[in-house]
């Protein structure tokens, strides 16, 4: 089981701010994660209409779209950051 | 001497002289401390607060990697990064970043540089409260901040 959590409109729109789920073999990048969510229904299709704007962090640290997943135990999965 | 930065991520508001005191006491090598304080801006009347959101956990270990980077990049003898999170009303503090050096040029330039960070890669997103009531809309990233990120490089 991999824990995913969500932020800001990614998190509205999916209607939740955490789950765990189980991941097929296939899915090895963020990329095949973000291709994955993408199918498990409307709300996510909505969030994932444009994965690259998407930003994405593995343990509380940013990785590009191309970074293997194997091994992680937290993916964040929010918009561009607008702090500060 | 390490020098390691002091980062806080709370709800609750912060007072810059008790931060820049703190900071420099007891550093007598300090000759120049630069402090920035981000605000809640009103947008000409329209926004009552912001809400603000953040990544418990990775809030705290990004904004230690960017302190990190800037007390090694610029030298510095101190550092203290303060970002508030939750709601925050028009005329509140958001953001303090305090840098203290031995000479002007690296206390500017390493504030400077953690808020060009903080403001890309901190996990923090601010959601609208107009003063008619209505909760608004996220901000938008701007790419004049992806910019002066970058000029750093």
């Amino acid at each position: 089981m991999t824990r995913l959590v969500y932020f800001a409109w990614v998190r509205e729109r999916i209607g939740k701010g955490e789950e765990e789920i189980e991941l097929p073999s296939s899915v090895v990048s963020v990329a095949d994660l973000l291709n994955h969510l993408k199918g498990l229904g409307e709300e996510y299709e909505m969030v994932l209409q444009y994965p690259d704007v998407i930003r994405v962090a593995i343990d509380h640290e940013h990785v590009e779209h191309d970074e293997p997943i194997t091994g992680a135990k937290e993916i964040g999965i929010f918009p561009p950051m607008t702090g500060g | 001497m390490t020098v390691t930065p002091t980062i806080r991520v709370q709800r609750e508001d912060f007072d810059l002289q008790t931060e820049v005191d703190r900071l420099s006491k007891g550093k007598s090598g300090i000759g120049a401390v630069v402090t920035f304080s981000g605000l809640c801006r009103d947008e000409g009347g329209i926004l009552s607060a912001l809400e603000l959101e953040h990544y418990p956990g990775m809030a705290e270990a990004e904004m230690t990697r960017i302190g990190e980077l800037a007390i090694e990049r610029f030298g510095l003898n101190g550092l203290t990064a303060i970002h508030r999170f939750g709601e925050i009303a028009a005329g509140e503090n958001i953001v303090l970043v305090v840098a203290a050096a031995p000479h002007r040029q690296a206390a500017f330039d390493g504030a400077n540089f953690v808020m060009d960070f903080l403001k890309t890669s901190a996990p923090f997103w601010k959601k609208e409260h107009g003063k008619d009531g209505r909760s608004g809309e996220w901000v938008s990233a701007k790419d004049t901040d992806d910019k002066a990120r970058d000029r750093w490089k």
